[in-house]
């Protein structure tokens, strides 16, 4: 047969196409359970770290037994029939403010006490950023935070993730709310911190990783402000 | 006694005099990065931590090891007009598979160098191998040549990290080996670092391999 026609080099392809997707086809069914569950962990080893519960070895089993998840619109109103495994946050993050939707997950520890977790999306130097704030039952004071990312330079942005007694508990204990009672949130600053209440100390060397860090915390605890409210003129009222 | 001798002759077959060239000529004479000047983009990326090196050495092995051979075993069926078509059909579906099986069972990793896994597929030692090698020559051999090549480039890739890390964060594989008085230096964290490090190892490596000094 003649190696050069046009005939069989077409033919070639169209075997060569066909029998390696068939192998990726074959190759990705088989991982994926796997692949899913690996990311479904990540996720909850990522949420149990806001709340200060690190290197756990069943992280799965402990989610189950201590975090409850409830779905808020951008008005505060919860919403039924959606569980908040079902919301990319980073397909929210685009949607207009009137169709987002905001997974809030709820952590109640063994003395009864309650955390309320937002999670957090934004952008960093290189690629996206993200994470999980715990909030005390105050609705004011911060419990924890986690933050993880995808490309940002190791030893200077990637610092959020990998040292987090440095860049993740100064954030504990923090303020959301100013004395007059508007939301400031807390901040990452250079050149010192003046307001201990709301700020940290940033990442040297990484400006615009540590901006993304505050815009992402600001951003991500303003979906659920509403919603707070709501919680608080509850309980006065009670 | 035969069979003594007929195991001998199929061992001196399988690994002869050149098939052991194949496998070492790739870590001094022929090195993929420090000689063919080949791979270096990702030489750069992912030399921060050893551990991520050598992820991406065993990933970059098993792709040129199954690349060499199957295009190898191809090789007198592939269309000329279209050989580069197949032969990056074959890479990019190697790297795909590889890139799965690490978001399974190597989420972590995954994780950190998803982007520079698929980067593998235009990491050019493969295909230089490719055509170089694979399209005229055995699938044994093919395959051995493949094998020798990832190694020489894992090698290099790992003694980059090591100096890289160790000097960078005080660690080697995640663990403390330098006491806390030592303040970790940034710059061998970002890419720059590993260019003045491969400088000094091409230096230090024609300094003892004359072979390789271009005398013209």
């Amino acid at each position: 047969m003649d190696k050069n026609s046009n005939f069989y080099t077409i033919t070639y392809a169209a075997i060569l196409t066909v029998v390696v997707a068939v192998i990726l086809a074959f190759v990705n069914s088989s991982l994926s359970p796997r692949m899913e569950a690996n990311q479904k962990l990540a996720t909850q080893e990522d949420i149990l770290r806001s709340v200060g519960l690190t290197d756990l070895e069943d992280a799965a089993s402990v989610y189950e037994k201590t975090i409850s998840s409830i779905v808020i619109d951008s008005k505060g109103n919860v919403l039924d029939g959606i569980s908040a495994e079902e919301v990319v946050v980073a397909d929210e993050f685009k949607k207009p403010e009137s169709e987002q939707k905001h997974p809030l997950y709820i952590y109640t520890g063994e003395d009864g006490s309650k955390r309320y977790i937002v999670p957090l999306y934004g952008n960093g130097l290189w690629d996206k950023i993200w994470g999980y704030m715990s909030i005390q039952e105050d609705l004011n004071t911060i419990a924890g935070i986690s933050m993880d990312h995808r490309g940002e330079t190791p030893g200077l942005g990637a610092e959020i993730k990998d040292s987090p007694e440095q860049y993740n508990d100064p954030y504990i204990g923090k303020k959301l709310y100013n004395d007059s009672g508007e939301f400031v949130a807390v901040s990452m600053v250079k050149g010192g911190i003046k307001e201990p209440d709301h700020q940290v100390d940033a990442i040297s060397g990484a400006t615009i990783t540590s901006d993304g860090v505050n815009e992402m915390v600001y951003r991500g605890v303003d979906y659920y402000l509403e919603y707070f409210n709501s919680l608080q003129t509850q309980t006065s009222s009670k | 006694m035969s069979e003594v001798q007929v195991a001998e002759k199929k061992q001196t077959q399988l690994l002869g005099k050149k098939e052991r060239r194949l496998l070492t000529d790739p870590f001094n004479d022929n090195n993929p990065i420090t000689v063919q000047v080949l791979g270096i983009c990702s030489a750069l990326a992912v030399t921060v931590a050893v551990k991520n090196a050598l992820v991406m050495s065993i990933a970059v092995v098993v792709v040129t090891g199954f690349a060499n051979l199957i295009i190898s075993l191809l090789r007198n069926s592939i269309p000329n007009r279209v050989r580069m078509i197949v032969q990056l059909v074959v890479i990019a579906s190697l790297v795909s598979i590889v890139e799965m099986v690490l978001h399974a069972f190597q989420y972590d990793v995954y994780k950190q160098m998803s982007v520079y896994i698929g980067l593998i597929i235009t990491n050019c030692i493969i295909m230089g191998r490719l055509e170089a090698f694979a399209m005229a020559n055995k699938p044994w051999q093919s395959l051995l040549d493949g094998v020798g090549n990832g190694i020489g480039y894992g090698a290099i890739l790992v003694t980059v990290a090591f100096f890289r890390e160790l000097f960078g964060k005080g660690t080697v594989m995640g663990f403390k080996v330098l006491p806390s008085w030592y303040e970790p230096n940034g710059l061998m964290l970002i890419p720059a670092a590993a260019i003045f490090l491969i400088g000094i190892i091409i230096w230090v490596q024609r300094a003892m391999n004359k072979k390789l000094v271009d005398i013209s």
